[in-house]
């Protein structure tokens, strides 16, 4: 019997893999400046944030392709974007 | 309902029309273009007397029109549009959704000449860019292929094992618009013949959550389109299965994949598809009236292309001559690389010469076929050349 294979996807947390590997700067928090307003976590287009059990963002850098949103939108200035390669 | 089969007089269109009706197409979508108008009017028609409970999507576009039968299609209901040139290519990036989900769609395409300029008259050209999409393609010659062919395109699609969505196309006016007897079934036999479209199964199921056509990895894009090559390759034996079903309910003959006419001893054989099939056939009773033994075979399924059947009918031959109604520009006739790939796989050594008829509409006769024969036969014709044959001239 022949197998019919559909392009179909089920969602799950990072099931086309970890597609962070083209990722050339990552956002980095500094929990000192940080209010815990979630707007780092609502914003992410790819769900790469979650918040701990103090509501602090925590980075998921397996998923995370470094766009910069939560860098931008976060408005206490508490996450910079830092080059994942260094110089050279 | 019917209690006896009728015979009436109608067009290929109103027949293509009867035949998705009589299938029990739960969603149409369709935007009009000429020639295929006709084919959506009469479901249209039909639909709004309360004939059939099928449900009419009208669309801004053909784009749509395929858009919204991939979405029902997705959601495991029997489905059908029908378009022709333009509009099919305004279609076209949806016709590679409908083959890469799938989708066990079936269409009518009234084939007709791409412009500009505009034109509005039969040419193949159209339906030959569907090739390599992983649709299943038959080109009907006339009217009752129309209506059988996308009955027998349901089972087809919808088959497990194939799963592939499948286009019936048919000559602009020769066909669609010219009025002939075609024997209607009746709707209990149709309903005895297809599956129940409840047993279609969805990909979209709210119990069931998945999306449809992601961004998959670069390798399993290949294994999708390796696993549309091993179903549509396949979908040759559920062709031929189906085709003998439906000529055991109605005695027309659909048990072979080529029609073929007189080509048991022939020497010289014309291979066409569509309309000028029938005039290829008067010209091959002339030719042996002449002392020619001519015979003549039909493209009647395109992709996948029937190349078993071609060899057991051309092994013996002297010459073959196909006949385009469409170029592929700087290579020759399409079907003509078809028949010489299978003429080629099987070491055979047999000429295959290469006509171009019939573009933008231009008539093919029987004389144009005669001509051929005749001048191969002379020895007149190089077998390298693509010859461009209108009214009886080179061009």
């Amino acid at each position: 019997m022949l197998k019919v294979m559909y392009p179909i996807a089920k969602p799950a947390p990072g099931s086309a893999g970890k597609t962070a590997y083209w990722r050339w700067q990552k956002p980095i928090i500094n929990r000192e400046m940080c209010t815990r307003c979630g707007l780092c976590w609502v914003y992410c287009p790819d769900s790469a944030y979650e918040l701990d059990e103090e509501g602090y963002p925590i980075v998921l850098y397996d998923w995370c392709k470094g766009c910069g949103i939560c860098a931008h939108e976060c408005p206490v200035d508490a996450i910079k974007m830092v080059d994942e390669y260094g110089e050279g | 309902m019917e209690r006896v089969r009728r015979r009436y007089v109608l067009t290929g269109n109103y027949a293509a029309a009867y035949a998705a009706l009589h299938s029990r197409v739960e969603v149409v979508a369709a935007y009009p273009i000429t020639p295929q108008t006709t084919i959506v009017e009469k479901i249209d028609e039909l639909i709004s007397k309360g004939e059939y409970d099928t449900t009419m999507i009208r669309v801004e576009s053909e784009h749509s029109a395929m858009a919204a039968v991939i979405g029902a299609s997705a959601a495991g209901a029997r489905t059908f549009t029908a378009t022709a040139s333009h509009g099919l290519f305004y279609m076209y990036e949806n016709i590679w959704w409908a083959a890469n989900s799938r989708l066990p769609v079936v269409a009518s395409f009234v084939t007709r000449a791409l412009g500009p300029p505009w034109n509005i008259w039969s040419d193949h050209q159209d339906v030959y860019a569907l090739r390599d999409s992983g649709w299943i393609l038959f080109i009907a010659r006339n009217a009752q292929e129309v209506y059988d062919l996308i009955i027998q395109s349901f089972k087809i699609a919808e088959d497990d094992e194939v799963r592939l969505p499948v286009g019936v196309s048919h000559d602009a006016f020769i066909v669609s618009h010219t009025s002939e007897p075609v024997e209607l079934l009746m709707q209990d036999e149709v309903d005895n013949f297809l599956p129940s479209p409840q047993n279609i199964k969805p990909l979209l199921d709210p119990e069931n959550p998945v999306s449809v056509g992601n961004l998959p990895t670069a390798e399993q894009h290949y294994l999708l389109r390796k696993n549309i090559w091993d179903c549509i390759t396949y979908s040759l034996n559920v062709i031929k299965k189906v085709g003998r079903e439906y000529t055991e309910l109605t005695g027309r003959d659909y048990s072979k994949l080529i029609p073929s006419y007189k080509t048991e001893d022939a020497e010289y054989i014309l291979v066409t598809s569509g309309a000028m099939g029938g005039d290829a056939e008067d010209a091959v009773d002339v030719l042996r009236d002449m002392g020619v033994k001519a015979g003549h075979l039909s493209i009647r399924l395109f992709r996948p292309f029937p190349h078993d059947e071609l060899i057991d009918i051309v092994a013996g031959s002297k010459a073959i001559l196909v006949f385009n109604r469409g170029v592929s520009m700087g290579l020759g006739g399409v079907i003509t690389a078809d028949v010489r790939d299978s003429v080629s796989k099987e070491s055979l050594s047999i000429p295959v010469y290469d006509f171009i008829v019939g573009l933008g509409g231009v008539e093919v006769s029987k004389d144009d076929f005669i001509k051929a024969v005749q001048d191969v036969k002379a020895v007149k014709l190089d077998v390298r050349r693509t010859y461009f044959l209108m009214g009886g001239e080179y061009v």
